[in-house]
């Protein structure tokens, strides 16, 4: 076992590496110039070109980056180009943000997801049928545009929650649950949609295997054998949806963010990329493909104490 | 050869197109789609107004027969900027879309086809692009190349293109291993002529179903890009209509409608006339899903109880009269697989249940356990287990005589094993179900049962999961279960067919074994007439649902009476395998 989260941990590494060199050279390469996104369209070129210098982009582009790699091996991930602030600082003062309401809404996706998509697989009819009609609707409609509608509805109308502004959890755990309500609520609605549909498809695709039959004829209540064996053999093409879920609540955060006013990591990232502030970009970057790497480690392992095949090859 | 593989696509096509234009939902979705096409290629000259006309005197104004739609913050005409707006969302629907395609096609072809390294590396790489967030990578885009639409789109593409690039890959995976195949490889056809021809023709449903889906995802990742900020502002945009109503959120918070109505519909026009599309292709998820649907209901089988006519049970264990088992389709049409069976079987008696696949017996094993699909129907005159009768039983009491009065051995050994749990824990949940042990007294029941049913290190197949157990052992540990709890029935389909020659011999003297031993009745579904010759006292011969002979085995082989039968005791006879099978029998039975 833990030879196998070895060999997951270190693919997950090499996938965070690959991303993050390959981004890297892109955006050194395709002439976009963190000099002149800092200073703005109005400075003179030789101002410009100090810049460039003060920030050491007239070196060759390897040794910068060897320069930022051994930086981040550290845990230093250098200075703003655009502001004068830590990159880390930056990041890790907006992470809990975007974390909470991506963890938050999958969170949320995953239990809702699972009943419903247990109550659709066995319970064919009318609930079914609204599940699939949920489905539809989770995927057609924008989530930005369910958040503003949620925003308009229950923060500006009845004035239920507060429209805008994030409120940490150290500084009032009841704040920062209400005002995270409404941002999940419109994240998680397409996902639990996405993780139902999958869990009901392979509920019935298990439930058809002949060993829950053979199980029924050993007189096991249909109850037990939901629960313990058609769940746990239906439960790992769900666990991947959870996973890819998780990676679009990253994305639809950075969007719903902007909606409830929240700073997020979203916020920061759309700023460093008008100022062109490749440190920033780098760093955000890093920090969502490792959040990710973890996350698909989790299920890795998950799915691993779930099939005793791929846990002994 | 080639002219059979043109007509039978031809034909298809004209079949496929019937059942999509007889799906209500595919032709609304479709002409919807088709309507917002013509409006967004139309806009000049549809748009009441120049989409980029600013009268800052008629901002907010409410919908009017000027402004059917009303005005947004700067007094433009908001039915002109959707129309217009429709140009963008479609654009950057086909770039992303003819991207992914692009990329996932000719890269899942080439996976599929030639295997070996540029499988391993393109999988690797469509897996990272999977896990990749668009979002943020498409902000690094942005940083360096501009939101011009092209370069949004296409990385937006390149990141959608691993659900293509499976697709096609798995595809061509299945049609390589189909022996058409290899048969046309030999008749001379290129490599190449063989993709075109078969494996585009079947990945060809699914990616355009997987089409639709894109197309949508592109005109909500774009919309929400536009919402963002990245966009050019003079160019109406539905996001980008979004994003102004969101500005003027306050004053009039009714803006917001409109885009997101048309974003909306839009998508859900293309998801519908996506399902439409794989209905009719035979390729949905839903209707595999549907039909497997039915066995997952919780409910048992609907009984009709006929009238009982008062006949005094008899001593027998199983008495069955009568039985009929029907299958209702969708469309009403009734099928039924077995008519008027009547058997009966005796403490300690086997009964050989006989026939050709097909036949009708399963079905009535089925019928007898319980253990239909809730869609068949189940009747019988009479069908009693020891003179209590199983029909109109609630599933809570059939749950107690199953497992405990009468157990089941199934055929295919390794597909009736849960493969997610040890032996053990499958062996004795039931027993400490059925029989309230304890889990240590059930713990060591199951090693005797073990013992007993010939696995030479019980303690170690305890702890193994099925896949570690090969065919013969797994059928062992299915028959040990089956007598686990003691039943005074075991009815066992096909116990050996799918077990390996030497090793049926072994299986079917340990049934019989067991038979003897605990006095049980047996009924031995099978179709070769040597397993039943040795070892079934009477046999029953079904064909097309319906019983044609039933008696002693001696009688039956000496003097058979139906054709059919006759028929098969021929074509077992004139075999040589089976009368082998059956030598071979006879010398590890004696």
């Amino acid at each position: 076992m833990l030879g196998f989260i070895g060999r997951r941990l270190a693919t997950g590494l090499l996938l965070a590496f690959t991303v993050v060199t390959g981004m890297y050279f892109f955006l050194m390469l395709t002439g976009s110039d963190p000099a002149r996104g800092a200073l703005g369209l109005y400075a003179t070129e030789e101002q410009v070109a100090v810049k460039r210098e003060q920030l050491g982009l007239d070196r060759p582009v390897v040794t910068q980056y060897l320069d930022w790699l051994s930086g981040v091996v550290r845990g230093d991930l250098g200075i703003s180009s655009a502001q004068n602030a830590r990159v880390i600082d930056l990041i890790v003062s907006r992470l809990p943000v975007t974390v909470s309401l991506a963890l938050g809404a999958v969170l949320v996706a995953a239990v809702l997801g699972v009943a419903l998509g247990l109550l659709a697989a066995t319970r064919p009819g009318p609930l079914d049928r609204v599940l699939q009609v949920v489905m539809v609707l989770g995927f057609s409609l924008p989530n930005f545009w369910v958040a503003i509608i949620l925003a308009l509805t229950f923060a500006v109308q009845l004035g239920w929650f507060p429209a805008t502004g994030y409120i940490h959890l150290s500084d009032s755990p009841s704040g920062w649950l209400w005002s995270i309500v409404l941002p999940i609520t419109a994240l998680s609605i397409g996902s639990i949609a996405a993780i139902a549909q999958q869990l009901r498809n392979s509920v019935i695709t298990v439930n058809s295997q002949a060993y829950v039959r053979t199980l029924r004829s050993r007189g096991l209540s249909q109850r037990n054998i939901l629960l313990a064996h058609v769940l746990r053999n239906a439960a790992p093409p769900a666990l991947t949806m959870l996973s890819l879920q998780f990676i679009a609540a990253m994305s639809g955060a950075a969007i719903v963010e902007r909606v409830f006013g929240l700073q997020g990591i979203g916020a920061v990232a759309i700023n460093a990329s008008g100022n062109s502030d490749i440190p920033v970009i780098m760093g955000v970057l890093l920090f969502t493909v490792l959040v990710v790497v973890l996350v698909n480690l989790t299920v890795d392992i998950l799915y691993a104490a779930l099939n005793p095949k791929v846990r002994n090859a | 050869m080639s002219v059979d593989m043109t007509a039978a696509p031809a034909g298809r096509t004209s079949r496929r197109l019937r059942a999509f234009l007889g799906n209500p939902m595919g032709v609304v979705a479709g002409g919807v789609l088709l309507a917002i096409v013509v409006a967004s290629i139309l806009a000049p000259l549809l748009a009441p107004r120049d989409p980029n006309l600013v009268v800052l005197a008629e901002a907010l104004r409410p919908p009017s027969l000027d402004h059917p739609l009303g005005t947004d913050g700067n007094g433009r005409d908001i039915l002109s900027r959707l129309l217009f707006g429709g140009r963008v969302s479609l654009q950057a629907g086909v770039i992303m879309l003819a991207t992914a395609l692009l990329c996932g096609i000719p890269a899942g072809l080439l996976a599929g086809y030639y295997a070996r390294w540029f499988d391993g590396v393109s999988s690797w790489i469509f897996n990272m692009l999977m896990s990749l967030p668009e979002i943020l990578i498409i902000i690094v885009v942005i940083a360096s190349l501009g939101s011009g639409l092209a370069p949004t789109m296409i990385t937006l593409g390149v990141l959608a293109s691993p659900d293509i690039f499976r697709l096609t890959r798995s595809a061509v995976i299945g049609v390589r291993e189909e022996l058409y195949f290899d048969a046309a490889r030999v008749a001379g056809l290129s490599d190449l002529r063989i993709i075109f021809r078969h494996v585009l023709s079947v990945v060809l449903g699914p990616i355009l179903v997987r089409s639709s889906f894109i197309f949508g995802m592109a005109i909500i990742v774009q919309s929400g890009l536009e919402f963002l900020g990245f966009g050019d502002p003079q160019r109406p945009s539905w996001g980008g209509e979004l994003s102004n109503a969101f500005q003027s959120f306050q004053r009039a918070p009714e803006l917001v409608i409109a885009p997101g109505v048309a974003i909306g519909c839009t998508v859900m026009a293309l998801v519908l006339f996506g399902a439409a599309l794989a209905d009719s292709l035979g390729v949905s998820l839903r209707s595999k899903a549907k039909r497997a649907a039915r066995p997952a209901r919780t409910d048992a089988p609907r009984v009709e109880e006929r009238a009982v006519d008062g006949e005094p049970t008899s001593d027998a264990l199983l008495r069955v009269e009568d039985l009929a088992v029907r299958y209702v389709a969708e469309d009403g049409t009734a099928k039924d697989v077995v008519r008027g069976v009547s058997l009966h079987v005796a403490r300690g008696e086997v009964l050989g249940l006989v026939g050709e696949s097909g036949s009708g017996k399963s079905q009535t094993s089925f019928a007898i356990l319980g253990l239909l699909p809730p869609d068949a129907v189940v009747s019988a005159r009479q069908l009693c287990l020891d003179g209590q009768p199983l029909i109109g039983l609630r599933e809570g009491e059939m749950q107690k005589i199953r497992g405990r009065r009468m157990a089941y051995v199934p055929q295919e050994p390794m597909s009736n094993l849960d493969p997610s749990f040890t032996v053990g824990a499958q062996l004795t949940k039931p027993m400490r179900r059925q029989l309230g042990l304890s889990r240590k007294a059930a713990t060591a029941r199951a090693l005797e049962l073990l013992d007993r049913v010939g696995i030479p290190d019980p303690a170690r197949t305890l702890a193994a999961y099925p896949h570690q157990l090969s065919g013969g052992m797994a059928q062992r540990v299915l028959i040990a279960g089956a007598v686990s709890c003691d039943p005074e029935l075991l009815i066992a389909d096909e116990p050996t067919t799918a077990l390996d020659v030497t090793v049926q011999a072994e299986v079917l003297e340990l049934l019989r074994d067991l038979q003897r031993e605990r006095d049980m009745g047996l009924v031995l579904v099978t179709h070769n007439l040597g397993v039943v010759a040795d070892i079934c006292d009477r046999v029953a011969v079904m064909r097309d649902g319906v019983l044609v002979e039933q008696r002693p085995v001696a009688d039956l082989f000496a003097d058979p009476r139906h054709e059919y039968t006759r028929m098969l005791l021929n074509s077992t006879l004139e075999d040589a395998p089976p009368r082998r099978e059956r030598g071979d029998l006879q010398e590890v039975g004696s």
